[in-house]
C-alpha cells in the first residue's frame, strides 16, 4: 500500500519541489526530475513483486472516504488489468524525462514540473477506484499536455494544443453527466445509501448491470465517446496526428506511450465492466469502427512524407486492433487488447525517440530528405530496425503476440457478429509491413546522395540510454509473453466470467466466484484498516 | 401585548447587529473622509474594520431562524450563507480596490467610494432576508443607488460615464417593472407578505393569467440583478465601463443577492410548504409551472452569455458575458427547485466568489501595468508576471469547471441535482455550453503563455506590491483547496437550504 502511495505521489511531491528551485539551476532541475521518476519506478517494481497474480480482484486497496455529502473517496488499488498499465507509465516517464534532456532547449523549470505533473494524472488515472477521483485525475493530464504541446511544441503547435484540449473535454463533460447521473442512479435506485448517490467503483460495478437498458446505454455512449476520443477511434482521431506532430520527442512519445492507454483502459474497466447490455449491444458497430480505423490508419500512413506524422497514423491503426479485442470480450481478446496496449507503448514510443533523435540532427522529418543513413549510422539503424519490426508485428518481437491474439479473440468471440472482422483487421498488418518497410527503405537505404546526410554522428550515450530498457522488453515480450500475460490474465478471465454469466447464464472459466472475492477483499480491507 | 411586542423588538434589534454595523460603517466612513483630508484610503481602512466587526455579528446569528420586525426582514442559515459571501466579496473589492490605479487617477479621494461599497452591502443583506414585497422593493434600490454612482465613479473617463447612465436607465426601467409587479401582486392577494401570499394564493382562486403576468414582472426585475437573458442588456456594457473593481462586485456580489432573493421569493410564495417531503423536492401550489419557465431562462441565460463571449476581445467584456453564463448555470439549480438544487447554487457561489474576483483581480493588476484590458495584450503575460499567470490559469480552469478547481464541485453539484430531478436535457444543454466556453477560457490562457512570447522573451518581469501577492493567493488557494476538500463548504450548504416560513 505504501508502495501505491509512493508511486502516485512522488512525481506530485517532486514537482511541488521543483517549483522552489532555483530556474538557473537546469542541471539541478532535470537530475531532479530524472532522480523523482526513477524513484516513482522502483517503488511501482516492489509493487509488482508484492502483488498477487492469482487474485483477480483488486489489491492494495486503499478506501478513505473523501466527501461525505456524495460518497466520493480516495478509493485506488490495481489488479492485473492496471497492474500492467501502471508499469508501463512508470517505465516509459524516466525514459521520456531521459529523452528531454536533449530534446527541450527552453524553459527547463517550467518542462518538468509539467511532466512530472503529467505522470501523477496518468498513474492515478490507472489506479483510481472511485469516479470522481477518476475523474479528477483524467482532467488534470489536460493542463500539462496542453502546455507541454503549445509551449514546446512545433510550427502549428497552438492549433495542435488547442484541438487536442477541446477534443477530450467535449468527450469528458459528457462523460462527467454520465458519472453524476450513474452514481445518482445507483445510489437512490439500487444500493439507496444515506446519500443517494455513490462514486464508490467497487459498490457500483457489483451493481451496474442491474440498470435498464434504455438508461444504461446512455451512460455506456456517454463513456464510450470521452474514452474513444482519447483512444482515438476512427472517426474521431483528427486531434491525434496534429497533436503528435506537433508536440515535442518526449510529449510525442507520453502520448502515444501511456495517454492513448488511458481510453482503452476506460473502455475495459468501465464500458466493459459497469454496463455489459450495453457493451454486447454496441460491440458491433464499435468493432466495425476499429476495423475501418485499422484500414484507414494504414492507407493514411502509406502516403505520408512526414516520418512523424506517418508513426502518428500507423497508431489510429494499432489502436484498433486493441479496441477490436477488447469488444470481442473473450479472455484471449482482452488480454491480447492489454498486452498490445503496452506493445504500442513501447515500439511506438521507441519510433517517435528514433524520429526525434534524427530530427535533432537534421531539423526535418521528410522522407525524401534522407536515404543510404544506415551507412553513417549503423547502431541507429539497429535500433529502428527492431523497433520498426516490432512495430510490423514480426514474430519474436511483442507487437505479433498482440495482435495475434487480439484476431484470435475477435475470430473466436461469441459477442461479434461475424469472423469478417478478424479477417479485414488482419490484413491490416499486412499495410502495417507496408508503410513501415517502406519508410525504412527509403530513409536508411538507398544511396546517401544528400550531402547534408554524409556527416551525422551515431547514437551518443544519453540515446543509447534511452532506447536500451525499450529493446529489452521489446524482445522479451515477444519471446516470452507469458511474464506479463500471467499478470493480467485471472482479472481478465473475472471480467469475462461476468460477462458471459450475464450473457449465457454460466461463467466459462473457474475462478473464486464474484460474491466469495468480494468478500475476500472485505475481509482484506477490514484487516489492512486495524 | 405589548410586553410582547417589545420582546419582540429586542430580539429583532439584536438580530439586526450586522446590518446596524454596516449602516454606522457607512457614516462613519463618510464622516471620517471629511475630517481627515490628507488620508485617501482612511475610509477604505475604516470599512474594513466595519466588515469585520460585521463578521463576528454574523458569527453568532449561527443557527437563528427568525423573522424579524413581524416578519419584515428573516434571520435564518439561507441568509446567513449569502451574507458571509456577500460580505466576505465586499471585503475582497475594498482589498482589490487599494491596488487599482485608474480608482485614483487626478489623485483623489475614495471616501465616497469606500463608503458606498459598505452603504450597497448594507443594501444586499437586507435583499437577502427580505420577506415582504416592499423590503424587497426597497433593498433592490439601496443596492441599485449605490451601484449606480460606483459604476460610473472615474467620471473622467467617458464609458465609465456611459457606463452609468445605461445603467441608471435600464435599473429604471426594471425596478418600475418590479413595482408594477408588485402593485398588481397585491391586488391580487392584498398583502405584501410572503407566506401571507401564499396562504392566500394556496386557498383562494386567483385569475393564473394575472398572477403570472405579475411575478413575471417581478422575476423581470430579480432577472436585472442577476443579469440573466432576456434582462441582461445592460451588463456588457457597465462591465466594460465600469471600474473593474466594480465589475467584480456587481458580478458576483450584487449577483448573490438576486439569486438568495429569487430563491427565497420562489420558496417563501409559490411553494407548499405544509407537505415538503423528505428527500426536499417542492411542490408548487400554483398551476404555472415556474420550473420549466426558470429552466428556459437558464438555457437562454448559458446559451447567450456564451455564444456571445466567443467573440470578444475585451476581457472585461468576455467576462461580463461568461457572467452571464454563470447566471445561467445557476439557474438550473433554482429550476430544480429541490433542497439539493438550492445547495448546488449556494455551493456554486462559493466557487464564482473565488473564481471570479480572483480573475477580475488579475485583471486589475495587470491593467495597471499594461494599461488595457485586451486579450490581445496579454501576449508572454503569462512569463512576465509568474504568479499572475499561473494564478489566472487556476481561476479559467474554475471557470470552465475542470479539476481540480473549486469551479469543479460547483459544476458538479449542479449538475447532479438537475440529473436528479431528471431534468436530462437541461443537463446536456449544461454539459455542450461548457464546452463552448472552454474555447474563450482557453483563448485567455493560450495568449498568457503560448501564443507571441518570442516578441516579449526579453522584457523585463513586472513587480507587483507584495500585499497584492497576498490577496491573489488568498483567493487563488482556496480555488484549489476547496476541490480537494469541499466537505466542510458542501456540508454548511447543505445545512442552510432551511428558508424561514412563517
Amino acid at each position: 500500500m505504501t508502495a501505491l502511495l509512493l508511486t502516485l505521489f512522488l512525481p506530485l511531491a517532486g514537482s511541488i519541489l521543483l517549483l522552489f528551485v532555483k530556474r538557473e539551476q537546469t542541471q539541478l532541475i532535470k537530475t531532479g526530475a530524472l532522480v523523482i521518476s526513477l524513484l516513482s519506478f522502483i517503488a511501482s517494481v516492489f509493487l509488482l513483486f508484492s502483488f498477487d497474480q492469482s487474485n483477480p480482484g483488486f489489491q492494495f486497496v486503499i478506501n478513505q472516504i473523501w466527501v461525505e455529502s456524495f460518497d466520493a473517496g480516495f478509493r485506488i488499488g490495481v489488479d492485473g488489468m492496471s497492474m500492467l498499465l501502471l508499469m508501463l507509465t512508470t517505465f516509459i516517464s524516466p525514459i521520456t524525462i531521459l529523452s528531454s534532456f536533449y530534446s527541450i532547449h527552453k524553459r527547463d523549470k517550467e518542462y518538468y514540473v509539467m511532466m512530472l505533473l503529467l505522470q501523477f494524472g496518468m498513474t492515478g488515472v490507472f489506479i483510481s477506484l472511485d469516479l470522481f477521483l477518476f475523474y479528477i485525475f483524467w482532467e488534470i493530464i489536460l493542463i500539462p499536455m496542453y502546455f507541454i504541446i503549445g509551449v514546446w511544441g512545433g510550427k502549428n503547435r497552438i492549433y495542435a494544443a488547442v484541438k487536442f484540449f477541446i477534443f477530450t473535454v467535449v468527450g469528458s463533460l459528457f462523460m462527467l453527466v454520465a458519472i453524476v447521473w450513474l452514481g445518482h442512479y445507483v445510489g437512490t435506485e439500487i444500493i439507496k445509501n444515506a446519500q443517494g448517490f455513490t462514486t464508490n467503483f467497487m459498490v457500483i460495478r457489483d451493481v451496474s448491470f442491474n440498470i435498464p437498458f434504455d438508461i444504461q446505454k446512455w451512460m455506456f455512449l456517454a463513456f464510450a465517446l470521452s474514452f474513444c476520443i482519447k483512444v482515438p477511434l476512427f472517426p474521431l482521431h483528427t486531434w491525434l496526428p496534429d497533436a503528435h506532430t506537433e508536440a515535442p520527442t518526449p510529449g510525442s512519445v507520453i502520448l502515444a506511450g501511456v495517454l492513448l492507454k488511458m481510453g482503452t483502459y476506460g473502455l475495459i474497466r468501465f464500458n466493459l465492466e459497469l454496463f455489459p447490455q450495453s457493451a454486447f449491444a454496441y460491440a458491433s458497430p464499435i468493432a466495425w469502427l476499429a476495423v475501418i480505423g485499422i484500414i484507414y490508419g494504414a492507407l493514411v500512413s502509406l502516403v505520408q512524407t512526414d516520418i512523424k506524422k506517418l508513426v502518428a497514423y500507423s497508431s489510429v491503426s494499432h489502436l484498433g486492433f486493441v479496441v477490436l479485442g477488447i469488444f470481442s470480450m473473450t479472455a484471449t481478446g482482452i488480454q491480447g487488447a492489454i498486452i498490445q496496449m503496452v506493445n504500442h507503448g513501447l515500439t511506438t514510443g521507441m519510433l517517435f525517440l528514433i524520429v526525434g533523435m534524427i530530427y535533432e540532427r537534421r531539423h526535418t522529418r521528410e522522407i525524401s530528405e534522407f536515404g543510404g543513413i544506415a551507412r553513417v549510422m549503423p547502431v541507429f539503424t539497429v535500433f529502428f530496425g527492431i523497433a520498426l519490426l516490432g512495430s510490423v508485428g514480426l514474430p519474436g518481437l511483442n507487437g505479433f503476440v498482440g495482435e495475434y491474439l487480439t484476431l484470435i479473440g475477435a475470430f473466436t468471440s461469441p459477442f461479434l457478429d461475424s469472423w469478417a472482422y478478424s479477417i479485414i483487421a488482419a490484413s491490416g498488418v499486412i499495410f502495417a509491413a507496408c508503410y513501415l518497410l517502406w519508410m525504412f527503405q527509403r530513409v536508411m537505404f538507398g544511396t546517401n546522395d544528400n550531402p547534408q546526410n554524409h556527416n551525422l554522428k551515431d547514437l551518443g550515450k544519453q540515446e543509447w540510454a534511452t532506447l536500451v530498457p525499450i529493446v529489452i522488453f521489446i524482445v522479451w515480450i515477444g519471446i516470452y509473453p507469458s511474464t506479463f500475460l500471467n499478470i493480467s490474465e485471472n482479472s481478465t478471465k473475472a471480467l469475462v466470467n461476468k460477462l458471459e454469466l450475464i450473457k449465457f447464464g454460466k461463467a466459462k472459466y473457474e475462478l473464486p466466484t464474484e460474491m466469495d472475492k468480494i468478500k475476500l477483499e472485505k475481509e482484506q480491507n477490514i484487516l489492512n484498516t486495524k | 401585548m405589548i410586553d410582547q411586542f417589545i420582546i419582540e423588538l429586542q430580539k429583532s434589534i439584536s438580530l439586526f447587529k450586522p446590518e446596524a454595523t454596516l449602516a454606522v460603517t457607512f457614516v462613519v466612513a463618510l464622516i471620517a473622509d471629511l475630517i481627515f483630508k490628507k488620508s485617501k484610503n482612511i475610509s477604505g481602512y475604516i470599512s474594513l474594520i466595519g466588515f469585520i466587526v460585521t463578521f463576528y455579528f454574523l458569527f453568532w446569528q449561527k443557527g437563528q431562524n427568525y423573522g424579524t420586525f413581524t416578519q419584515m426582514l428573516s434571520v435564518d442559515p439561507f441568509a446567513l450563507f449569502f451574507k458571509f459571501l456577500i460580505l466576505l466579496t465586499s471585503f475582497f473589492i475594498i482589498l482589490m480596490s487599494f491596488f487599482s490605479k485608474e480608482l485614483y487617477i487626478n489623485n483623489r479621494s475614495l471616501g465616497e467610494y469606500f463608503s458606498l461599497i459598505a452603504g450597497m452591502t448594507f443594501g444586499m443583506f437586507l435583499l437577502v432576508g427580505a420577506n415582504n414585497l416592499i423590503m424587497i422593493y426597497l433593498a433592490i434600490e439601496t443596492m441599485s443607488i449605490s451601484s449606480y454612482i460606483l459604476a460610473g465613479y472615474t467620471k473622467e473617463i467617458h464609458r465609465a460615464s456611459e457606463a452609468s447612465l445605461k445603467y441608471v436607465i435600464f435599473g429604471a426601467v426594471s425596478s418600475g417593472l418590479m413595482i408594477y409587479g408588485i402593485s398588481i401582486l397585491f391586488g391580487l392577494t392584498g398583502t405584501l407578505n410572503l407566506f401571507e401570499i401564499n396562504n392566500f394564493i394556496a386557498n383562494n382562486n386567483v385569475n393564473i393569467y394575472a398572477l403570472f403576468f405579475s411575478v413575471f414582472l417581478i422575476l423581470a426585475g430579480i432577472g436585472y440583478k442577476i443579469s440573466a437573458v432576456p434582462f441582461h442588456f445592460w451588463t456588457p456594457d457597465v462591465y466594460e465601463g465600469a471600474p473593474i473593481t466594480i465589475t467584480a462586485l456587481l458580478s458576483v456580489a450584487s449577483k448573490a443577492a438576486g439569486f438568495a432573493v429569487l430563491i427565497r421569493f420562489v420558496k417563501a410564495a409559490f411553494i407548499d410548504n405544509t407537505q415538503l417531503d423528505s428527500e426536499g423536492i417542492w411542490i408548487l401550489i400554483s398551476n404555472i409551472d415556474w420550473r420549466f419557465i426558470i429552466a428556459v431562462l437558464s438555457v437562454l441565460s448559458m446559451t447567450l452569455g456564451n455564444l456571445v463571449a466567443l467573440w470578444q476581445t475585451n476581457l472585461k467584456r468576455l467576462l461580463a458575458y461568461s457572467s452571464i453564463a454563470h447566471a445561467g448555470y445557476m439557474l438550473m439549480g433554482v429550476a430544480v427547485m429541490t433542497d439539493a438544487g438550492v445547495t448546488a447554487v449556494m455551493i456554486y457561489f462559493a466557487s464564482y466568489l473565488f473564481m471570479n474576483l480572483g480573475a477580475f483581480f488579475v485583471v486589475t493588476l495587470l491593467a495597471n501595468k499594461i494599461g488595457s484590458e485586451d486579450i490581445d495584450d496579454y501576449k508572454g503575460i503569462g512569463y512576465r508576471a509568474p504568479i499572475l499567470g499561473v494564478c489566472m490559469v487556476v481561476f479559467l480552469l474554475s471557470l470552465t469547471g475542470l479539476p481540480p478547481t473549486f469551479g469543479f464541485i460547483g459544476k458538479w453539484m449542479v449538475f447532479s441535482a438537475v440529473l436528479e430531478s431528471n431534468f436530462i436535457w437541461l443537463a446536456v444543454i449544461g454539459v455542450l455550453n461548457s464546452v463552448v466556453s472552454l474555447f474563450y477560457y482557453v483563448k485567455i490562457f493560450r495568449n498568457m503563455y503560448v501564443r507571441g512570447v518570442e516578441e516579449n522573451e526579453n522584457k523585463e518581469n513586472y513587480q507587483f506590491h507584495p500585499i497584492a501577492i497576498i490577496v491573489l493567493l488568498l483567493l487563488a488557494i482556496p480555488t484549489i483547496l476547496f476541490c480537494l476538500y469541499p466537505g466542510p463548504i458542501a456540508n454548511w450548504a447543505a445545512a442552510s437550504v432551511g428558508i424561514f416560513l412563517g
